[in-house]
């Protein structure tokens, strides 16, 4: 086994690339997690429906205008998108979690899960059971740096997602409305005592947490050049993974979790083949992110940067 | 001393953080005897009793029990060498009834698994006829006879302080630690809990309990320690402790006398 | 009217004779009335009730959610298929010397070889969970089953164990006493097609499996259980050793799903990855709450309604369409699904304990709301976290 800078650099890049999207996903996961104890199961059909849709205006546009600039495609693109993937974030907080605040602790689960089938199943009947292709707008011409290739989309989906998650660090930090998320996120009786409206807070957190779904969305369809009914699915599971892995409530750990999750598996993926002397292959891609996810877990049950609630009994 | 100790504690100390919770506890309870332990909010008391009953490790120091060191590593296994307790915030099994939440309490000292439970073999079914009897004789014991059927949760809340009572007695304990068994009760329900606790120690079960309420404590106990930032500042019988300056300093004011 | 059923036990006796009666006739109404393709469906619909009884255990009893529960069922179909089909001796040359036609074990083995196999699959995959709380539980046990099926798909080089994506095939059907299910018996020139002769088995081993978990529900071991499920810290300080109970729980439910995978090996006489996706341990765990959660009638009824109705819209959707609009406008399977998503959310939004709680827990409840002392517990997860801290 000859150790290849650049390839090492390679899987570096395309590590970042796709840590910074699983990251902005999995903040949807985190944020809402955070407020309201719950696995939001549906958040992966949520960015699907922001890639399709986006990609659905980019199509429309592409044919009336093709010369138009690969930005203002993609801007066209995110703009429709964010606003219908936060009417959607909020519909489904309204009509299948808020009934289910006082319910057994499983029962809004459920309804995630159901909301999750009946998103997938729509977009299947509106845009088709096949693999929806990118018009060929993005610059494809790649830089090398030290003999690995990055695109302009790659850099700008990492400054994008930089750029994007720092907002939201400071929205929640430095701004009204984050501090009442973050005291809702304490404890929600007290700061409903305290004038808080609970509910417009979780509103809030799960539209701020649709907009962000859009955009990764985009990107990640963007990155692969496709979009598809079922891509939801697997990208949801590996942004909730990432969440659990930074510690899930906790945004730092969304981030951290994120991206590392996006190096582990460009990394595992690369080099699970000479790890094991041939036997596993690429394909194991999937089972090398759940794998550090467990063990992860088992060594440190609150995540690499800890929970929201500190568990001490 | 002339009878027997029970239950040891020598130089217990636990630390949160920076946090000593506890420092060298060191006490001794006979058997027979309803010992005290008092002390102003967050002064260590259900810090010791979580040690005691192995859901804390102890950082130094170590228990004795009846006459052999008690492993404080695994809770269950506390319980199986006679130690039982109560919870200072209630911690029933909420969705089962009175009376299965009794017969939870008999697990310890029952033994059938898997396989038993499944043939139904004569012994499996002798061993649950003898758990249901003894679940509701430890109902009546505590007065609960009437709400067997009734759903932990849907209790009263003085019923459910008894019902924890009467799951602890399930494990046929010889210490029994109770956390604040008088909370928020009004004094009628006091009077019955404390003629309740005199006739478990007349059964021969030795009580250690966290109380609040000092009038039930300085009637009820016999001893009593008094902790205060984690530490044992006084201990002897309960009128002897009243009247300790360091007590009173601890208690501002001294609204203990 | 129950009351009155218990009282007079000629009347129970009655009652349990038209059951075994309605159970021995119904895979001949069935064909009868729908055709063989429903009593197909029912045979189905038994390996799902075996299956939802398993995850039952763990999640219903024991309050461990499981979202990788599949896994078991994966285990337990490929133990039967490597077992019971010639694909280890076209593979190995180690096998072929010993078995020059393939593995062939008798079912008398391979059952209680598929419950012991799972079971150690179950202890195995459950004890580094043992630490891990509600959510995280969710999903260490969703990567396992994925990590499972992943395998399963890959395992086909650089040695060929499992075949990859395209699954083993040519499993021995079953035989009992010399008599193959994959044909019509004659039993006194009254014919009893195939898939009869396989729910008659699979009901045998469903009402086993039932059986089994009544008795266990009803036991030390079962209080033990619902005692973790409600207060895990609580159940330590009465003496459950809560490491081996959880364990145990992990261990039947793994034993029957193993059960139920050997069945439906054996029953398709193929099997391949597809069958152990992720969505499978939803749907199953879906029949498990939609029924009743720790409720044994509700969880068999939860089962049997998703197993069914599903093929029902399936069988009335594509006609419909087509006399209502002369040509088919929407997918049946995405209708199907679709329909099966809104269930599964307006069931939980009217009924959240599910469509048949224990009647306890109804009754209970019911008193509870009508005297108010039910405390509004708006958000059950800070509560429990907080409460831990406090301790």
């Amino acid at each position: 086994m000859t150790f290849h800078p650049e390839i090492f650099l390679q899987q570096i890049i395309n590590g970042l690339v796709l840590g910074s999207i699983y990251a902005l996903v999995a903040l949807g996961y985190t944020m809402v997690y955070g407020i309201l104890g719950l696995i939001n199961f549906a958040h992966g059909e949520v960015v699907m429906i922001g890639a399709l849709t986006a990609l659905s205006v980019i199509l429309a546009l592409h044919g009336a205008a093709p010369d138009l600039p690969a930005a203002l495609f993609i801007l066209a693109g995110t703009l429709v998108a964010i606003p219908v993937t936060m009417a959607l974030g909020y519909t489904i907080e309204r009509v299948a979690y808020r009934p289910l605040r006082n319910a057994p602790r499983l029962a809004p689960l459920i309804t995630a899960i159901g909301v999750s089938i009946v998103l997938q199943n729509v977009a299947l009947l509106v845009w088709g059971r096949s693999y929806r292709s990118w018009p060929p707008i993005l610059p494809t011409t790649p830089h090398t740096i030290l003999g690995a290739n990055i695109t302009d989309l790659q850099i700008f989906i990492v400054l994008a997602a930089a750029a994007i998650m720092a907002g939201l660090m400071l929205l929640v930090n430095k701004t009204k409305l984050g501090r009442a998320m973050r005291a809702t996120a304490e404890n929600p009786a007290v700061a409903g005592l305290m004038g808080v409206n609970v509910n417009v807070i979780i509103s809030v957190t799960f539209v701020i947490g649709a907009a962000l779904g859009a955009i990764a969305g985009v990107m990640v369809s963007a990155n692969y050049q496709i979009a598809h009914y079922y891509m939801g699915f697997i990208l949801g599971l590996k942004a909730f993974t990432a969440a659990v892995l930074g510690g899930i409530g906790n945004l730092a750990g969304a981030m951290l979790g994120g991206l590392l999750l996006g190096l582990i598996e460009s990394l595992g993926a690369g080099y699970i083949g000479d790890l094991t002397g041939g036997f596993l292959g690429s394909h194991y891609q999937d089972v090398f992110a759940f794998f550090v996810l467990i063990v992860v877990l088992i060594f440190r049950p609150s995540g690499l940067v800890g929970e929201r609630v500190a568990e001490r009994a | 001393m002339s009878r027997l100790a029970l239950l040891e504690a020598r130089d217990v100390a636990k630390r949160f953080g920076g946090l000593q919770a506890l420092a060298d506890i060191s006490l001794t309870i006979s058997h027979g005897e309803i010992y005290g332990l008092i002390g102003p909010n967050g002064a260590g008391k259900t810090t010791f009793f979580n040690c005691l009953t192995g859901l804390y490790q102890v950082d130094e120091g170590r228990f004795l029990f009846d006459g052999a060191p008690l492993n404080v590593k695994a809770p269950y296994e506390v319980a199986a060498r006679g130690i039982a307790r109560t919870f200072q915030n209630i911690r029933l099994f909420a969705n089962m009834t009175a009376l299965e939440n009794v017969m939870v309490g008999r697990h310890v000292r029952t033994r059938a698994g898997v396989f038993g439970a499944v043939l139904r073999t004569p012994g499996t079914l002798a061993e649950e006829r003898a758990i249901h009897d003894r679940a509701r004789e430890l109902l009546r014991y505590v007065g609960l006879e009437r709400r067997s059927d009734t759903l932990a949760r849907n209790l009263p809340y003085g019923d459910q302080r008894r019902l924890e009572i009467a799951r602890a007695l399930a494990t046929e304990p010889k210490l029994l630690a109770l956390d604040e068994p008088a909370a928020g009760m009004n004094a009628t329900e006091t009077a019955s809990l404390k003629a309740l606790m005199e006739r478990i120690r007349a059964d021969g079960v030795t009580i250690l309990l966290i109380e609040h309420d000092v009038k039930l404590v300085m009637n009820l106990c016999d001893r009593v320690a008094v902790l205060d930032y984690g530490r044992k500042i006084a201990e002897g019988p309960p009128a002897e402790v009243q009247k300790n300056a360091a007590v009173i300093e601890a208690y501002l004011g001294g609204s203990l006398a | 009217m129950l009351a009155a059923l218990k009282k007079n036990p000629a009347a129970k006796w009655l009652g349990l004779a038209l059951v075994v009666i309605a159970l021995a006739v119904l895979p001949f109404a069935v064909e009868a009335g729908a055709g063989r393709s429903w009593v197909r469906i029912i045979d189905f619909a038994l390996l799902y009730i075996m299956l939802a009884l398993g995850l039952n255990i763990v999640v219903g009893f024991a309050g461990l959610l499981d979202l990788g529960y599949i896994a078991f069922y994966a285990v337990g179909a490929y133990m039967w298929a490597l077992l019971a089909s010639p694909h280890l001796s076209a593979n190995f040359p180690a096998f072929a010397a010993m078995f020059p036609g393939g593995l062939h074990f008798p079912i008398w083995i391979l059952i209680p070889m598929g419950a012991l196999v799972a079971a150690i699959f179950g202890v195995l995959l459950g004890a580094p969970t043992l630490r891990l709380r509600g959510d995280y539980l969710a999903i260490v046990t969703l990567g396992f089953g994925e990590i499972i099926r992943i395998f399963l798909n890959n395992l086909n080089a650089p040695v060929n164990i499992t075949n990859g994506p395209q699954g083993i095939n040519k499993i021995d059907p079953f035989s009992i006493f010399g008599i193959p299910f994959n044909k019509p018996l004659s039993v006194f020139g009254f014919t009893v097609p195939s898939v009869a002769l396989y729910y008659y088995l699979f009901l045998a081993l469903t009402i086993v499996i039932i059986v089994i978990t009544l008795r266990l529900e009803d036991s030390r071991i079962g209080r033990a259980w619902v005692a973790i499920r409600e207060d895990e810290i609580a159940a330590k300080a009465m003496g459950i050793n809560t490491r081996n109970v959880k364990l145990l729980a992990f261990a039947m439910g793994a034993t029957f799903g193993g059960v139920a995978g050997g069945l439906f090996a054996g029953f398709q006489g193929f099997v391949s990855p597809e069958s152990f996706t992720l969505m499978e341990s939803i749907m199953v765990l879906a029949m498990v709450v939609l029924g009743g959660m720790g409720h044994i009638p509700g969880v068999v009824l939860g089962a049997v309604l998703l197993a069914t109705l599903p093929e029902a819209i399936r069988y009335t959707v594509v006609p419909a369409q087509k006399m209502l609009f002369d040509r088919q406008i929407v997918d049946p399977e995405s209708l199907r699904m679709l329909l099966f998503g809104l269930a599964l959310i307006l069931v939980m939004l009217y009924r959240p304990a599910g469509i048949w709680p224990s009647p306890v827990r109804k009754r209970e409840f019911a008193t509870a709301e009508k005297a108010g002392k039910l405390e509004p517990e708006q958000y059950p997860d800070r509560t429990e976290a907080s409460e831990g801290a406090r301790l």
